[in-house]
């Protein structure tokens, strides 16, 4: 793997993570992640589209013009979309109903036009595939932490509904947390997913300003005491 | 000679965070312990576990934003939150519930806007709604006020119902709850009974007084007395409190006239559940309230228009917590497109 494809890799996951950086596609990650498994899917769902229409913007980014190139990359962007609907529609059918709308939002999804715009319409089609599914698996990380989150507090279970995806085989994968768990209904409701986000976004920034401070210490040990201006 | 020269105000008031704070404080005294002498222990416990983890959490949060500690933990106005909880609460919520609230008011709502000053939203108001919309079972946990019931519920039961969900005789909560006069009036015009058949009702009909409901009266009564003290020793605005009872009074006033079976009176909304410590407690933070005059007005109206909608059409027994929220939510708006003319400037531009 070459330092650039390296650099994608790390981008996608944590310093340019699509939810925690550049807060893109926000609609469908505080409203879908109310449990792990619908943040999975739709997650799943978001990845083969950034893959898919990030590599067929790299594959014909010489021929496009750039006065007509966004309702280009909106027409393969939404093509995309609907046949990811359609097979979810064809086998998987009960989370198509749970996930519903958002499904089609994908087309919405700012990150993907973002992406395509930003990255896939001036870099080769390996490293555009790799970037889309880069980006694609931090976005699914972040939507499965606070869906895991959300279900977590909000009903006390985690993995519930498994089978959506997983068929009847998952049907025991159900966590329970304790029979007589209350449930904290705000974690389900909106305001749970806006208050899990910026937690999510103050942890990763405390991390960042905790290891840049660890580069520092790193590099300069020894500095001189400055005298305050 | 030297004469020591002095410019005007010549009296000026020592008035800072800390006193204003301290006399809200008192102010709230008598009310508080009216509450405890009508719904017994558990308010009490309330208060104790309110105040522990506001103040605690408090401490810890301005630990982490390395900011002086005692300075703040000593102004009050965590302890004034904490009141202002324990007294919404329902005296037999259990302990995490409140634990809960107090944090969410504390932390979130106050401490993660910038602290006292810069908080957007009443805290304790905050606080109660998480834990309202989260946890509806839990909070209609309320006991029957004394005058309803012969003697307070002894302090192991309380006790063990707060801590561990169930009677000291291992027997259900639900053998000592009771619904408030206000959620009890609004299920039974919910069933289509009139309010004069439920006044009067055997087992219902305790709970009501001739103002408005057993204990609730007076409870308000005394919060609208040291209010009035807390208006004439300028500790707040006289605006708020009375923009927000004369629009109360009005709008009530007019559905009760024009259908006086299925629509309290004013006076029944004036001393009912949180209205008058809404009025003179909770709407007049300096903070999260309107700063200029005619904002303060439309501020408190608007309070009372809402409490008023919800108490009768919403989904909730009391709307308090939410008109003040978000009425809250407007106060940027308001103090914006109030400002008073400054004199000697046109008053159209």
């Amino acid at each position: 793997m070459t330092s650039e494809q390296q650099t994608i890799v790390k981008n996608g996951l944590w310093k340019n993570n699509v939810a925690l950086v550049q807060l893109l596609g926000l609609c469908p990650l505080l409203a879908v992640t109310s449990t792990f498994i619908n943040g999975l899917g739709l997650g799943i769902a978001t990845l083969i589209t950034l893959v898919l229409s990030n590599t067929f913007v790299s594959i014909i980014r010489h021929w496009t013009r750039p006065e007509v190139r966004i309702p280009i990359f909106v027409l393969i962007i939404a093509s995309i979309v609907t046949a990811i609907e359609l097979a979810m529609n064809a086998w998987f059918y009960e989370l198509f109903l749970v996930l519903g709308i958002f499904i089609p939002l994908i087309v919405t999804n700012c990150s993907i036009l973002a992406r395509a715009e930003a990255f896939a319409a001036r870099n080769n089609v390996l490293d555009s595939a790799l970037d889309g599914f880069m980006m694609g698996m931090g976005f699914i990380l972040v939507l499965i932490t606070l869906g895991g989150m959300r279900e977590l507090l909000g009903q006390g279970t985690l993995f519930a509904d498994a089978h959506l995806m997983f068929g009847s085989a998952a049907e025991g994968m159900e966590l329970t947390l304790s029979d007589d768990y209350p449930g904290f209904l705000l974690a389900i409701l909106p305001p749970g997913a806006f208050i899990g986000l910026g937690f999510l976004i103050a942890i990763k920034n405390a991390v960042d300003r905790y290891q840049s401070k660890k580069v520092v210490r790193v590099a300069a040990p020894v500095k001189p005491a400055e005298s305050p201006a | 000679m030297l004469f020591r020269k002095a410019s005007a105000p010549f009296i000026n008031a020592q008035a800072n965070v800390h006193s204003i704070m301290y006399q809200v404080l008192y102010a709230l005294i008598p009310g508080t312990l009216a509450a405890i002498y009508f719904f017994g222990w558990g308010v009490l416990i309330n208060l104790v576990i309110a105040a522990s983890i506001c103040l605690l959490s408090e401490a810890l949060v301005l630990k982490l934003r390395a900011r002086p500690v005692s300075t703040s933990l000593k102004d009050g106005s965590a302890l004034i939150t904490a009141c202002l909880l324990a007294l919404a609460l329902p005296p037999l919520v259990p302990w995490w519930l409140t634990v809960i609230a107090s944090i969410f008011a504390i932390v979130i709502a106050k401490q993660l806007y910038g602290g006292l000053g810069f908080n957007l939203f009443n805290p304790a108001m905050v606080g109660y709604i998480v834990v309202m919309i989260s946890f509806p079972r839990e909070m209609t946990f309320w006991t029957a006020p004394l005058g309803a019931v012969d003697s307070w519920l002894s302090f192991g039961d309380t006790f063990s119902i707060i801590f561990h969900g169930v009677l000291a005789d291992q027997s259900s909560i639900d053998s000592v709850t009771m619904a408030t006069p206000m959620d009890t009036l609004k299920t039974q015009i919910g069933l289509e009974n009139d309010i004069e058949s439920t006044r009067n009702h055997e087992v219902y009909g305790a709970l009501f007084s001739n103002i408005s409901g057993t204990g609730w009266q007076w409870i308000n009564i005394l919060f609208l007395l040291s209010g009035l003290w807390m208006i004439k020793q300028k500790v707040i605005d006289w605006r708020i409190p009375v923009s927000f009872l004369l629009s109360l009074l009005l709008i009530s006033n007019f559905f009760a006239v024009s259908d006086y079976a299925s629509y309290p009176s004013a006076v029944f909304h004036l001393f009912s559940g949180g209205t008058m410590l809404c009025a003179f407690f909770i709407a007049t933070d300096p903070i999260s309230a309107c700063t200029t005059p005619k904002g303060r007005w439309i501020y408190g109206a608007g309070i009372g228009v809402l409490v008023y909608t919800i108490r009768n059409w919403g989904g909730y027994p009391d709307g308090i917590a939410f008109a003040v929220v978000l009425m809250n939510m407007a106060v940027p708006l308001l103090d914006y497109y109030t400002q008073p003319r400054i004199y000697g400037k046109n008053e159209v531009e």
